[in-house]
């Protein structure tokens, strides 16, 4: 981005929040649901010296990436072997299709019923939601590996497992990489709205208690934050992305 | 792979899901898992169909589908028009595009506590809360879309002195509408989720409400009835969403 862009780009933002600003001032509000730019950002250093809003965030943030890991994890497996055979791949394909579309939250209460509140429940639900994109994107990825590489394993005599470790997965990587990224937004998103729906944990717990004790100041700091922390997720991800694989990452997958 | 084949892995595919069940069925009765958390299949359809003939189970099944397909429709229009107007527009573009990138990535469900402090625990706020966290899909792929339009169309368009609408309709829109269809596709699995969120947090009627009473209870059939009918709303809305995709970009196979 040119100096120009980020210029133009900030504008609109600051511009909107210079005006809250003066109409804080100039109104003098006091509200439970609104607050002065001021305040928020007031709010967001207190919360942040404190420590608070890093505990906070080390709850969300650790539960988001075990489920992502266990998710994670598990979908490679299940893509890996759909992708390896396309057999097995026909076989699940009902079973896949019925569980595939039970949205993320409806398991909410199944979880609160086996493992009760915590991050144990937030945990299985993350796992669950990111275990898909990785699972189906993971499949595709393997199913399009070069066939003339298979033929090449199989010509030098690799084992089964050498051929996924030396051929398979380094073949796969870029597209797997992309599922990996995608599961990643979604375990923070899912952390977040599980927290918020019943678990009383994390960020998404903390902005629900900043709302019903009337503090909007806070809410507002740390809705920021978690906005914050999606987007440098998502940056960060996406420059790994573009270091690691560069010009091999697939196309329509940069943004 | 012929017809016949591929109907035949479909069959081998549905008898496995009735071994799954079968299994499931074996599990419970053997009472290896608990049953306060996994009801057996047979309790779990009874209470499906007991409560889709008698009880409330469809009214609240309804509820949450009003909900979800208001709140989408609503994210639709404003999001297809107001990504047209943006998109169309390389000023609009470069002043609104960094905000719109920040925004993308915040989980909308952060969204309801905001919602909740100014609309309260109410019908407008799980709406609002629907249509606003289902809009970014819809509203970044109308965007990218029209700034994508290949550039020699645009000079075809100046030399027939087309004005700004008749570019809109002839190129632009035709060129972002598969990245809108696929938009909307994401959009209405946001929806589903809102709407159960919503509801739980709300207290509404709906599916998303039921299944935590029922949670709460200990009543798991009644719990994983509800599961089994979300799952369906989510695979109809997508099936029928696909085919209406499928129909409406025949032009481009062509």
């Amino acid at each position: 981005m040119t100096g120009a862009q980020a210029v133009k780009g900030l504008a609109l933002p600051l511009l909107a929040v210079a005006a809250a600003e003066l109409a804080a001032r100039h109104y003098g509000i006091h509200s439970d649901s609104l607050a002065a730019p001021s305040a928020v950002a007031l709010a967001l250093y207190e919360a942040l010296r404190d420590g608070s809003l890093l505990g906070w965030s080390g709850e969300t943030i650790a539960s988001a990436l075990l489920g992502l890991a266990f998710g994670g994890l598990a979908g490679l497996v299940l893509g890996l072997a759909l992708g390896l055979s396309p057999r097995l791949a026909r076989l699940l394909e009902v079973p896949i299709e019925l569980l595939r579309p039970i949205p993320s939250v409806a398991l909410l209460p199944v979880a609160l019923l086996i493992f009760g509140f915590g991050f144990r429940m937030e945990i299985a639900i993350i796992a669950f939601a990111s275990f898909w994109p990785v699972a189906i994107i993971g499949q595709a990825a393997i199913a399009g590996v070069e066939p003339r590489l298979m033929e090449v394993s199989r010509m030098i005599g690799l084992g089964p497992l050498s051929r996924i470790a030396k051929i398979v997965l380094p073949a796969a990587l870029p597209r797997l990489f992309v599922a990996f990224r995608l599961a990643a937004g979604i375990s923070l998103i899912v952390a977040v709205t599980v927290e918020i729906a019943i678990n009383p944990l994390g960020l998404g717990y903390a902005l629900m208690q900043a709302q019903q004790t009337l503090r909007p100041e806070l809410m507002f700091a740390v809705l920021l934050w978690v906005g914050i922390i999606g987007f440098a997720l998502n940056w960060l991800l996406l420059a790994a992305q573009r270091r690691l694989f560069g010009r091999a990452a697939p196309a329509g997958a940069t943004r | 792979l012929s017809r016949l084949k591929r109907l035949s892995w479909f069959g081998a595919s549905l008898l496995l899901c009735l071994v799954i069940g079968l299994a499931w069925k074996y599990v419970t009765d053997q009472g290896l898992v608990s049953r306060v958390f996994l009801p057996s299949p047979d309790r779990t359809f009874t209470a499906l169909f007991a409560g889709l003939s008698t009880g409330d189970l469809g009214a609240q099944m309804l509820a949450t589908v009003e909900r979800m397909l208001l709140g989408w429709a609503l994210a639709s229009l404003v999001g297809v028009a107001l990504g047209a107007a943006i998109g169309v527009s390389r000023f609009a573009r470069e002043l609104l595009g960094p905000s719109l990138e920040f925004l993308r990535p915040l989980p909308a469900s952060a969204l309801i506590p905001v919602a909740i402090a100014f609309f309260g625990l109410s019908q407008i706020m799980v709406l609002g809360v629907i249509a606003f966290g289902t809009l970014w899909p819809m509203l970044l792929a109308t965007v990218q879309g029209f700034a994508a339009v290949e550039p020699r169309l645009l000079e075809v368009g100046r030399m027939l002195r087309f004005n700004r609408l008749e570019v809109i309709a002839k190129f632009a829109l035709p060129n972002a509408l598969p990245d809108i269809l696929a938009g909307m596709r994401l959009g209405l699995t946001v929806a589903l989720i809102l709407s159960v969120v919503g509801e739980m947090l709300a207290g509404q009627q709906g599916l998303g409400l039921r299944i935590l009473l029922a949670a709460r209870a200990f009543r798991s059939p009644d719990l994983f009835a509800g599961v089994i009918l979300l799952g369906i709303i989510g695979f109809a809305s997508n099936l029928l969403l696909a085919l209406a995709e499928k129909r409406l970009l025949r032009w481009r196979q062509a």
